[in-house]
This record gives structure tokens, C-alpha cells and sequence, in this order.
């Protein structure tokens, strides 16, 4: 079979995974006041628009606080379980990583479903509270996936030199073992903030009736009609949600780098 | 306490927080509905404590739910199996090109970050009534009137297939990048041709790849409600929108219970089928 045949179809495949995307973005700039062809114009009208949406910016602030404090415990859990599973040997451990990745095998609808109704049992109604739960076992079994995998790769002998010229194990771990570590744990959290500020499939079970984060926000404006406000949300989501981890991979890079050089 | 007993709790220590969390805000949960499930909810709202089996047998016998649970699974087969076909050759493409895999690779996972939600309803300005196409073909004269090519069940699986293909291309990727090359070689050398040396060698070696990626894209697509919802028309509801539905809506929670518990025992038993024969390693490979 010939290599150009193949080299065609994965062009091909390219241009569906990227060509809806491409055109989200062109149509966020056009100057109609439909969010649809034939474009009239280029203008950033909506873009403007957009920051003056009272109820999108509320979207906006909700999803990166619950993003953020998401992404601080579940790493901090997620680094804690990583460095005992690397670091020791634990019995059980394969069953231990299958617990903890338990969380993404479960559909998520059946793990909205059942926290919801349990902490709703134990008195813990839809707040934020319970999205911030959620989201936390959500993303936990990304943390461990991509932390273990870095932390592998961190040799024990530094931290074994470090000691044995008179280092505490305390000293071992804040000047050796944490700075090395960073980039798994940057990358991490990066992750998990990603992860939550996309989530929706357990979103619109457990946010408060009032509450938006930004993709239940676009949801529910496209239950009206697609406005090129949406367009515009679509193109900044994109920005955001592709720019960070770029900017994350180059960080961590940097970070290696300087400590290589 | 000895240093040795200190040593042997560490690990324990650390990973108890994270063990905690898993305990009881997954396994305890899914216990909790599992008892649910056998409470009624009375007409007033309130939930009659006990061990009724009502909602299991309206669950299990109701022909509606059972012709939606039927219609899920083949949706999700028909994604997955789009899924490979597109796939397979696109991963086969990255794995052997010369030129720069890095950026193919990164190209490839730049999907994964996209939202979820904003991949869906961007095929809305591809279909819709005054999308892209509609306005090719009508100024290009082969249609008079937009034609209506949303909201069915194509739709649908359109939707699942742009998000579930880079999980596929990953994992078969991952596996093919595992085959040592040589080999395609040694089958061309000793007579085979390129066809045959692939589905002899490299077909067969890649397998736990593609399962992999099916397993994703399987467990995934039949998981999904929001697709439905965006992509596909009143009649194109899948079984976690049943879930959804009574939930969210109609608040029967004894019976939501009972649903959501239907759809992981049959997805459940999939994932241990595929643990049974191929382990869980493989599917990591492809997620870390």
C-alpha cells in the first residue's frame, strides 16, 4: 500500500480534528450579527461584548477558583500517594494504583450520580463544596498517572549522595528530592486545572441552580441559538486551555534547563 | 518505636490522604446507591426507606429502557469502530514518519486540551442550517435551500468520533512506537510483501493498542449525555441522558440510582473483561 495513500488519509484526519476548531475561531471575528457564514466583515466586536457579559465573567471567576483550589488538593494528594508508590515498597501496590485510578474507570455520569446523592445524605447539598469534591476525585487519577511516570525517572542516588554528606532526610527532601520534583508536580496541576476548568459531564449534576462555570455557561446559551458570543467564548477557551499547558511544558523545560546547565 | 516500624508506615502515611478521598467520595458513594436503589420515592418527594425491587424491575423490564440501552451500545460500537478506521492509519502515519514526529505528536494532543464542549457545538457552524457547508453549496448553486443536517443520530456520532479519536490515535501510536521496525524488515527480506509483512508482523503486534483505544472510546461514548443533547435530536437520547433525566429532572432518585448502576455493570464488565485478558498496564501506556 502506498506511503502518499496514507501520508493523504492522515492529512485527512488532521483537517476533521482541527477544521470545526479553525472555523469557531474565524467566525468569532466576524462583523454579522449572526454567529454564522456568509461573514460580512472582521471585528472584535464580540470579543468586546464578551467582557462586558456580567454572566460570563461570573463563569470565568467560578471556573478558575474551583480550578485552582481542584488543582491544589488533588496534587497535593495525588504527589503525596506518587512519591509512597515510587519511593517505597509498598505491598499491594499494583491494586493500590488501580484504587486510586478507580475514579476514571467509573463512568463519569455514575460518579456524578453517586456522590450527589450520598453527600446530598449526608447533608451536603449542591454547593460549591461539592463540585469541589467532585472535581477532585475526578482529576485525581490524572496527578498520579503523570506524576508517577515523571518520578520514575528521578534517581534515588542524588538523593542517597545528598544524605550520605550528612543531609537530613528533611533537608534531602526540600533541597533535592522537591526541586527535582517540580516539574512532575507543575505538570500535574496543570493538568488537573485543565481538566476541571473543562469538566461539564459532572458539573451540571452537582453546581448549585444559580451557578455557572464556563462550559455550563456555553451550554446553556447554546440551548437559545449559537451567537458569536459563543464563537468568541470558544476562541478565548481555546486560548486559555491550550496556551497554559504550552506555557507550562516551555516553564518546565526552562526550569530543567537552568538546572542541566 | 523502632526505625524500621517508622519506615514501614511512611509510605502509608502519604498515601492515606489520597486513599481517604477515593474511599469515600467513590467507593462509598457507589455503595450508598446501591442501597438507594432499593428505597422508593413516594409520590410526595419524600424516599420510603426498605428493600422494594420495583425500580430494578422497571429498570430491567421497561422495553423503553432497554431499546435505549440496545441503541447506546450501538452508537458507541459505530464510533469505536469509525474510531480505529480513522485512526489506525493516521497513528501508523505518525509512528514511521521521518519528519517531525514532535510536532505531529503535539499536534495531536492539542484535541485533548480543547474543550470537550466547544469541540461539540463547533460542528454547529459546519452543519448548521447557515453553517459552512450550507453556505458552500448554496453559493456554489448545487442546493437552492439549506438543507437540515443536524440533530439525528449521524450527528451524534460525528460529535463522538471528533472527540474520542485522539484517545485512539494515542494508544495505537504508543504501541506501534513499541514494535521494533527491524522487524517489517526482516518480513520484506525474507519474501514478504509490504501488505503482508504489515498484517502479519505489525498488525498483529499492535493489537493491544487498538484495544485500548477501543476500550476508551467505547466506555466513553456509551458514558456520554451532553453529545446527545448538543449533536442529535429529540429522539437521539442516550442512556446516561435517562440518568440525567431522572436525576436532574424528575428528582426519582431511587430509580436514577438504579439506572446509573445498569450502565456500570454493563461498562464495568468490559473494562473486566479487557483487565482479564490484556491488563491494565496497556491502558495506562497510553493515558500517563
Amino acid at each position: 500500500m502506498g506511503w502518499s495513500l496514507i501520508r493523504l488519509w492522515a492529512l485527512l484526519v488532521y483537517l476533521f480534528m482541527f477544521l470545526p476548531v479553525a472555523v469557531v475561531v474565524l467566525l468569532s471575528f466576524n462583523a454579522s450579527q449572526f454567529g454564522a457564514f456568509p461573514m460580512t466583515g472582521l471585528s472584535v466586536r464580540w470579543f468586546v461584548e464578551l467582557a462586558q457579559n456580567e454572566a460570563i465573567l461570573r463563569a470565568f471567576r467560578t471556573s478558575i477558583l474551583l480550578g485552582t483550589l481542584t488543582a491544589g488538593i488533588s496534587t497535593t494528594l495525588g504527589v503525596l500517594a506518587s512519591l509512597a508508590l515510587v519511593r517505597y515498597r509498598v505491598p499491594g501496590s499494583n491494586l493500590i494504583s488501580t484504587f486510586l485510578i478507580a475514579p476514571i474507570l467509573v463512568p463519569e455520569v455514575v460518579l456524578a450520580v453517586a456522590l450527589l446523592l450520598f453527600l446530598n445524605f449526608m447533608s451536603i447539598n449542591k454547593s460549591f463544596t461539592l463540585l469541589l469534591f467532585g472535581h477532585v476525585i475526578f482529576t485525581l487519577p490524572f496527578v498520579v498517572l503523570v506524576v508517577q511516570a515523571r518520578l520514575v525517572s528521578i534517581k534515588r542516588d542524588i538523593e542517597e549522595a545528598a544524605m550520605s554528606l550528612g543531609a537530613s532526610p528533611r533537608q534531602t527532601f526540600f533541597e533535592i528530592t522537591l526541586p527535582l520534583m517540580l516539574p512532575a508536580v507543575l505538570a500535574g496541576a496543570l493538568f488537573a486545572f485543565t481538566i476541571s476548568f473543562d469538566d461539564i459531564t459532572g458539573t451540571l449534576f452537582w453546581k448549585p441552580g444559580g451557578v455557572e462555570t464556563v462550559p455550563t455557561q456555553i451550554f446553556a446559551m447554546l440551548r437559545n441559538s449559537i451567537s458569536p458570543e459563543i464563537n468568541a467564548l470558544g476562541t478565548v477557551m481555546i486560548v486559555l486551555t491550550v496556551g497554559l499547558p504550552l506555557l507550562g511544558a516551555a516553564i518546565a523545560r526552562q526550569l530543567a534547563r537552568n538546572r542541566g546547565g | 518505636m523502632s526505625v524500621e516500624r517508622r519506615e514501614a508506615r511512611q509510605p502509608w502515611i502519604l498515601l492515606s490522604p489520597a486513599l481517604t478521598a477515593v474511599t469515600l467520595l467513590l467507593f462509598v458513594p457507589l455503595l450508598f446507591i446501591l442501597v438507594y436503589s432499593f428505597w422508593l420515592r413516594t409520590a410526595t418527594g419524600a424516599d420510603q426507606v426498605g428493600f422494594f425491587f420495583d425500580n430494578w424491575q422497571e429498570a430491567l423490564t421497561d422495553r423503553f429502557y432497554r431499546d435505549i440501552l440496545l441503541n447506546t451500545l450501538k452508537i458507541a460500537a459505530i464510533t469505536t469502530i469509525v474510531c480505529a478506521l480513522m485512526g489506525y492509519p493516521a497513528a501508523y502515519f505518525i509512528a514511521r514518519s521521518r519528519g517531525n514526529k514532535a510536532i505531529l505528536l503535539l499536534l495531536l494532543m492539542l484535541p485533548f486540551w480543547i474543550s470537550y464542549i466547544i469541540r461539540t457545538m463547533s460542528w454547529i457552524n459546519i452543519l448548521g442550517v447557515s453553517g459552512a457547508l450550507n453556505s458552500i453549496l448554496l453559493s456554489l448553486g448545487i442546493i437552492h435551500q439549506p438543507l437540515q443536517m443536524l440533530y439525528n443520530e449521524t450527528t451524534v456520532i460525528l460529535g463522538l468520533v471528533h472527540f474520542l479519536l485522539p484517545f485512539m490515535i494515542l494508544n495505537v501510536f504508543v504501541s506501534l512506537e513499541g514494535i521494533d521496525v527491524t522487524l517489517e524488515d526482516a518480513a520484506h527480506s525474507l519474501g514478504a510483501t509490504r501488505w503482508q509483512s504489515f498484517l502479519e508482523v505489525t498488525l498483529p503486534l499492535s493489537l493491544p493498542g487498538l484495544a485500548a483505544g477501543g476500550l476508551l472510546c467505547f466506555v466513553l461514548g456509551a458514558g456520554t449525555y451532553i453529545t446527545p443533547l448538543v449533536l442529535g435530536g429529540p429522539r437521539d437520547a442516550m442512556f446516561a441522558n435517562l440518568v440525567f433525566e431522572a436525576v436532574i429532572t424528575q428528582l426519582n432518585w431511587p430509580l436514577g440510582s438504579a439506572l446509573s448502576l445498569m450502565l456500570l455493570a454493563v461498562l464495568g464488565t468490559l473494562v473486566l473483561i479487557y483487565n482479564r485478558y490484556l491488563g491494565m498496564a496497556q491502558l495506562m501506556k497510553g493515558l500517563g
